[in-house]
């Protein structure tokens, strides 16, 4: 598999707090990984720095072999990584369709067109065919403000995977959604990546997703990269047991990436 | 309903104009200060749906009102359309080049920032005895390739040009609003970061808006100089850029006739309060001010809106 994804001794600190140091990993194309540590351990410092949000204090980031360590969000977006967020990142006063016709108009044209109007029928029936295949077209018309937590997860996964992405990272695509909804959840976005065939980096607190849907785990601890490698080893490992998870899990094969 | 909106404006311009000819003088003229008043919040409004508040437009209103003092003054100019592209171009060089910096700000620092350009221009020109200082200069009657109604009807000729100026502006703006970069102005006001992450450039959106918002005030403001054939540095001071903002809180920001509205009712309800209180009318104002705060918060518009959902429901 070819390397889609790679950070060369990636570090961020702000003043005297590293936030992450040292991360070296790289994805590759058609990857589930996850991405598990405890609050502060770095995780979301790594995927802030490897789309633009942050800047790395030192280190690389390169993406098919060109480096794109400290490119605004937009620019790393264009290069074909796409990003959810552990809050949904919508336009909350905005109607769902609002949104996606919004998304739509700047994911296909950049330029913006100022007098060609956004909201034309196709455009319309482009926008239900998208929530559609999220399950969430009856929310067209809803205010995002007004939507459940799970269904605005999804219209944040929806909006990032319109811009078809090589690499998508979900930054906890299952906070705040009810637990009987989190599998039903994760099993839409599975459905959605795996058409359109990128590779995923999720950040996840649920054991039990992270070990239904990533082929690969990363255990991150005090802004370093703990443990790396396949789910079943790295959740075994003793050190990520002890620093990350806490307690020893049982992890029989059977249930593991059943997604894969 | 596209359609209809398009004949509903053409045909608010036959009526408009028409009126012209049968109201009398001081009305046609208080209209034609409305209108071009009603151009600079109708920037205004691009401003606000992408959440900045400008206390600055009185500086393209005044650039725009100077292009055509000067260019008349020293130039002999008095072609009414060429001053008002002129008025135009001159406004939207001059924001291309303040815009990258404010474009940088938001909220009260963006507010704040622009009415401090605006006050940097009174100050220039209350102190340039070319520009006629404090008391300004009168400007030459407007002609319309050389032709002029004359006599009684000279101010028509403004007003006929107000008239067809606000609804071509508006029927622009009307498509505009509905565009990708009319929607980006609420994405903006919503969510930068998502904006961002869908790949495209927030400082560019605002960019854009602030430049058309500056080019819509110029022109406003080179029509309140064709009709009131006085310009002074007042156009730049901060009361007068807040009498934007006031007209947008009026009329409110959810169509585009609002700051049409709300910048005819601000002008008549100016006129009415002076004459009926001449020293206190500034708390008339004030009071109606209040009232639409507290009762109509999105403005006179929005009462309108709440007639044809009740006749709707």
């Amino acid at each position: 598999m070819s390397v889609l994804l790679e950070t060369r001794a990636l570090a961020r600190h702000f003043g005297a707090v590293t936030a992450a140091t040292d991360i070296n990993v790289s994805i590759s194309a058609g990857e589930i990984v996850g991405v598990i540590g405890s609050n502060g351990a770095g995780k979301t410092t790594f995927i802030n720095m490897v789309t633009g949000y942050l800047k790395p204090s030192s280190g690389d980031i390169l993406f098919k072999g060109e480096s794109i360590a400290g490119k605004a969000p937009r620019q790393v977006m264009r290069t074909g990584i796409c990003r959810s967020f552990q809050v949904a990142q919508l336009f909350p006063e905005l109607s769902v369709l609002d949104n996606v016709l919004i998304a739509y108009g700047m994911v296909k044209q950049p330029s913006l067109s100022l007098f060609k109007p956004l909201a034309t029928a196709a455009n319309i029936q482009q926008a239900e065919a998208l929530l559609d295949e999220y399950g969430i077209a009856q929310y067209l018309p809803e205010k995002v403000l007004t939507l459940p937590q799970g269904v605005r997860k999804l219209v944040d996964i929806a909006l990032a995977m319109l811009g078809e992405p090589a690499v998508l990272l979900l930054d906890e695509p299952t906070s705040g959604v009810a637990i009987d909804d989190k599998f039903e959840l994760m099993d839409t976005v599975m459905r959605a990546v795996r058409r359109c065939g990128a590779a995923v980096l999720f950040v996840e607190h649920d054991m039990d997703v992270i070990t239904r849907y990533s082929t690969r785990l990363m255990a991150f601890y005090e802004g370093r990269v703990l443990a790396d490698g396949p789910t079943t080893e790295v959740m075994n490992n003793e050190q990520v047991k002890e620093f990350v998870t806490g307690h020893h899990l049982d992890i029989h094969p059977q249930q593991e990436n059943i997604h894969a | 309903m596209r359609s209809f909106t398009l004949l509903l404006m053409a045909l608010a311009t036959v009526l408009l104009l028409g009126l012209g000819w049968l109201l009398p003088g001081w009305l046609t003229f208080l209209l034609t200060i409305a209108l071009a008043k009603s151009l600079v919040v109708l920037g205004l409004l691009i401003l606000m749906r992408a959440g900045l508040v400008s206390f600055g437009q009185g500086l393209y209103y005044c650039i725009g009102a100077y292009c055509v003092g000067i260019a008349g003054h020293y130039f002999d100019t008095q072609n009414a359309l060429l001053l008002m592209l002129l008025a135009m171009i001159i406004s939207t060089l001059v924001a291309a080049v303040i815009g990258l910096l404010l474009c940088r700000y938001r909220d009260i620092f963006f507010a704040m920032f622009s009415m401090a350009f605006s006050m940097i221009l009174y100050g220039v020109l209350i102190k340039s005895a070319a520009f006629g200082s404090s008391d300004g200069f009168n400007v030459k009657p407007p002609l319309l390739f050389g032709w002029s109604p004359g006599g009684e009807s000279g101010p028509l000729l403004a007003y006929g040009l107000a008239v067809v100026a606000v609804m071509v502006v508006c029927s622009l703006l009307w498509r505009y609003l509905r565009s990708p970069m009319g929607y980006a102005g609420e994405a903006v006001r919503e969510n930068e970061i998502r904006v961002e992450y869908l790949g495209v450039s927030v400082q560019r959106i605002l960019y854009t808006k602030y430049i058309i918002a500056a080019a819509m005030a110029g022109l406003g403001g080179a029509i309140t100089a064709l009709a009131a054939g006085h310009i002074d540095p007042d156009m730049a001071y901060w009361t007068t850029s807040g009498e934007f903002v006031f007209i947008a809180l009026m009329g409110g920001t959810g169509h585009v006739a609002a700051p049409v509205v709300g910048a005819t009712l601000f002008e008549l309800l100016r006129t009415y309060a002076s004459q009926i209180s001449p020293y206190t009318w500034q708390m008339i104002l004030g009071i109606a001010l209040l009232a639409i705060i507290l009762f109509l918060p999105k403005g006179v518009w929005s009462l309108l809106e709440r007639i044809k959902k009740g006749k709707t429901s």
